[in-house]
């Protein structure tokens, strides 16, 4: 039995979110010998019960609460109830994940010296730097298994990859390999290698993909530290007449309100949930939401720079076997003002099943032109551009004001408009993959517009000073000193890697701060 | 209720013959939607039988692939008769737009239309309103998330039972 602490026990961590952050920093802090209570809103599915199937997956791990969306994103006209695409079920949205992780670039946390003042882009520099990073991307690559680090073998390319890297080649491109994967390339830490299904997205059945729900969850549950309590969706965060924050008040499994007590509240439930709460948990105090004094909460939302090329080929590829990013091609992904936008972006093979190409090819479109496309699927390869996008103040999460979900919280709008930055990046980027895939001997390609959001961002961002975001250099917020952001919001620009590297080790970082303040009895 | 049914649609191609059926892809007959050349049926219980059929073209017509046979486009459109069952409002949405659609193609009605691009142009009129919509939305994932179209389309699905494709072609292009 895993450990069940007392709603009145006033000496825990309560950390919102078991994803990459929540999950991450409850290990960490309970492997110190902390106390701490994750509250999840979602259910908790074991491995074994995933299922290869894109929509019934769906429907057992995505987040499908209703969120409203404005902007001049297609996503608001095609999904305009779904912003984004991540997860509520324990492990949060490293069940969905592919793997990609890739540390950044030492630019990207320096955008406003490097890039400088961009008009509509409100660019800050991290109050940390690559430097004070690097230890902590050492930890985290060690602990997720990454490939390509510690020596451990980068995967084996699949049928996607080489198509991809074929058209690489041929376009001159240098860096192009099956990247830096938090997959298991050999059997390690009690868990498969990769055994190339291509349902990387649908949670990985073999384990072999690093995820929370396996991983750190039940590793800080044997310390016998940790409890994460499933089906505990998080309301409001109360504090005390100090303005310390001393408990989390949820809905549990039947709708009930409970509200479990906490020296320490961590915020890691995503970057439209957690600004979401916090704005949420207004008070006579704190008018504006907690921790919200600079007016940041919600603002500067980021969702990278994306967008994919499928093309179709005179012969077979099946570019669904293996796994889903399977190769990435890393040469734009550098700072080249020269192409006519700064920052850079990364090409990483992509596939998606019949479903859900059907559903994301072109959203809306119909007739022979789209039915043509899907006809071939089995001789199409396919990639995804991510990019840096430009944080805007305007791009901003908001409580709705009058729709409100079934325990009475004001459900979250996504308001998000390209910056011109965005869009010079995507072109570009269509028109080199195109080019990359053309070289190859493509027969047609297809420019596809965006996802839902499956990167979040920035609604919470780092800053060295408290006028200009919501936490400090250690997630801990300016304004409250046991209140700290533990996931994605945290970051102050996105740059062009995928995120979740980086917050896991803000989380590792994190808990050794945590640990060593409640030591010191400064919190 | 919606059933289809596989196997003989019960009608002889003689009594076929006496209702004018023949040549035509889709009888009806009573309550349901034939395809004699294929033996299978589509009974329905809201919506009229005639209504289904012009469902079933207008699906393909949506979401055209001369490689999947009207059966997998009954399928996908079956739930429509389901919920107007269950909401009169449906219902009549339903009804409405299929209605309006057969006095915009004239005199042999929507079904009466010989060339796909006919009656696409058509549909193309009324793109924009809720009843195209909730049945192009709908059919976006009722047609091709049925298990039984995918290997048509060289979809192979499922395949951790299988022990995925590292033994099975992961990596098995050969043309590059
Ligand atoms: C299909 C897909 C592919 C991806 N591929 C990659 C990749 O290759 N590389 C990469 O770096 N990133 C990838 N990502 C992104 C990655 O999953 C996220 O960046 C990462 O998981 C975010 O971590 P997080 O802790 O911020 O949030 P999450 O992991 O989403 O966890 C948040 C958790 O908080 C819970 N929660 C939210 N609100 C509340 C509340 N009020 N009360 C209680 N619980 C709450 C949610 O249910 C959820 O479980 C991908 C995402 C998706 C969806
Ligand atoms: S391809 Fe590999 S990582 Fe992806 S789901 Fe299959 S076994 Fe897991």
């Amino acid at each position: 039995m895993a450990t069940a602490f007392d709603l009145n026990n006033d000496g825990v961590v309560v950390i919102i979110g078991s994803g990459a952050g929540g999950g991450t920093l409850g290990n960490e802090l309970a492997q110190k010998g902390v106390d701490v209570v994750i509250l999840e809103a979602g259910a908790r599915h074991e491995y074994e019960e995933f299922v290869n199937d894109e929509w019934d997956s769906f429907t057992q791990l995505a987040w499908k609460d209703k969120r409203t969306t404005s902007g001049d994103w297609r996503v608001a006209k095609d999904f305009p109830n779904l912003p984004a695409w991540i997860v509520k079920s324990v492990g949060g949205s490293t069940t969905h994940w592919a793997g990609a992780s890739l540390r950044f670039q030492e630019h990207e946390f320096k955008t406003l010296s490097t890039y400088g003042k961009l008009e509509g882009a409100n660019l800050l520099d991290w109050p940390i730097t690559l430097a004070e990073m690097e230890p902590y991307y050492a930890k985290a690559e060690a602990k997720m298994g990454v490939t390509g680090t510690n020596d451990w073998p980068r995967l084996p390319g699949n049928n996607n990859f080489k198509v991809l890297k074929a058209g690489a080649d041929k376009l001159g491109y240098k860096e192009c390999h099956t990247g830096n994967m938090a997959i298991n390339s050999v059997e390690r830490d009690d868990r498969l290698s990769c055994q190339q299904t291509g349902f990387c997205f649908q949670g990985c059945k073999w384990g072999a993909k690093w995820s929370t729900l396996y991983t750190e969850i039940p590793k800080g549950e044997a310390t016998g530290h940790l409890e994460v309590r499933p089906n505990a969706m998080a309301i409001k965060i109360n504090h005390d007449a100090s303005g310390k924050v001393t408990g989390v008040v949820y809905a549990d499994k039947d709708g009930k309100l409970q509200e479990q007590k906490a020296r320490i509240v961590a915020v890691a439930g995503n970057s439209i949930e957690s600004p979401r709460l916090l704005l949420n948990s207004s008070s006579g105090k704190f008018p504006d939401g907690l921790a919200n004094s600079s007016g940041q909460v919600g603002k500067n939302y980021m969702r990278h720079t994306t967008g994919s090329v499928y093309a179709i080929f005179d012969k077979p590829v099946h570019m669904y076997r293996g796994t889903t990013m399977a190769g990435i091609i890393r040469d734009e992904a550098r700072h080249d003002p020269s192409r006519g936008f700064v920052g850079g972006y990364e090409f990483e093979t992509l596939s998606l099943g019949l479903p859900f190409m059907a559903a994301f090819l072109d959203p809306g479109a119909w007739g022979r032109s789209f039915t043509t496309a899907l006809d071939h699927y089995d001789h199409m390869a396919g990639l995804w551009i991510v990019g840096e996008d430009m944080p805007r103040a305007e791009n901003r999460i908001t409580l709705h004001a009058d729709m409100m979900d079934e325990h009475g919280m004001p459900i979250a709008d996504v308001h998000f408009d390209d910056h011109p930055n965005d869009t010079a990046m995507r072109n570009h980027a269509y028109k080199q993959a195109s080019a990359l895939y053309a070289a190859v001997g493509a027969t047609r390609t297809f420019p596809t517009p965006p996802y839902p959001s499956t990167h979040n961002l920035g609604t919470n961002r780092m800053s060295e000073k408290a006028a200009d975001g919501v936490v400090n250099k250690h997630g801990q917020t300016h304004d409250i000193k046991n209140l700290f952001v533990s996931d994605g919001s945290q970051f102050t620009t996105g740059a062009a890697e995928n995120p979740t590297l980086t917050i896991v080790s803000l989380a590792i970082r994190q808990a050794d701060y945590i640990a060593a303040q409640m030591s010191a009895k400064t919190i | 209720m919606v059933t289809i049914y596989d196997g003989k649609p019960g009608l002889s191609r003689r009594e076929l013959l006496k209702r004018g059926g023949i040549g035509a892809l889709l009888v009806i007959s009573g309550s349901a939607v034939i395809s004699p050349e294929h033996a299978w049926g589509l009974e329905t219980s809201a919506l009229k039988p005639e209504t289904m059929a012009t469902l079933i073209q207008m699906a393909r017509d949506i979401y055209p692939h001369d490689q999947v046979p009207d059966k997998y486009y009954a399928i996908a459109v079956k739930g429509h008769d389901e919920q107007a069952g269950k909401d009169a409002a449906y219902k009549t949405m339903i009804e409405d737009g299929i209605a309006d659609l057969d006095k915009k193609s004239g005199d042999g009605g929507y079904r009466g239309l010989g060339w796909e691009e006919q009656r696409v142009a058509v549909l193309k009129q009324i793109e924009a309103t809720p009843f195209f919509q909730a049945i192009r939305g709908g059919l976006v994932v009722s047609l091709y998330n049925q298990k039984e179209v995918w290997p048509i389309f060289g979809y192979e699905g499922e395949s951790f039972s299988k022990g995925g494709y590292i033994a099975r072609g992961f990596n098995d292009i050969e043309w590059l």
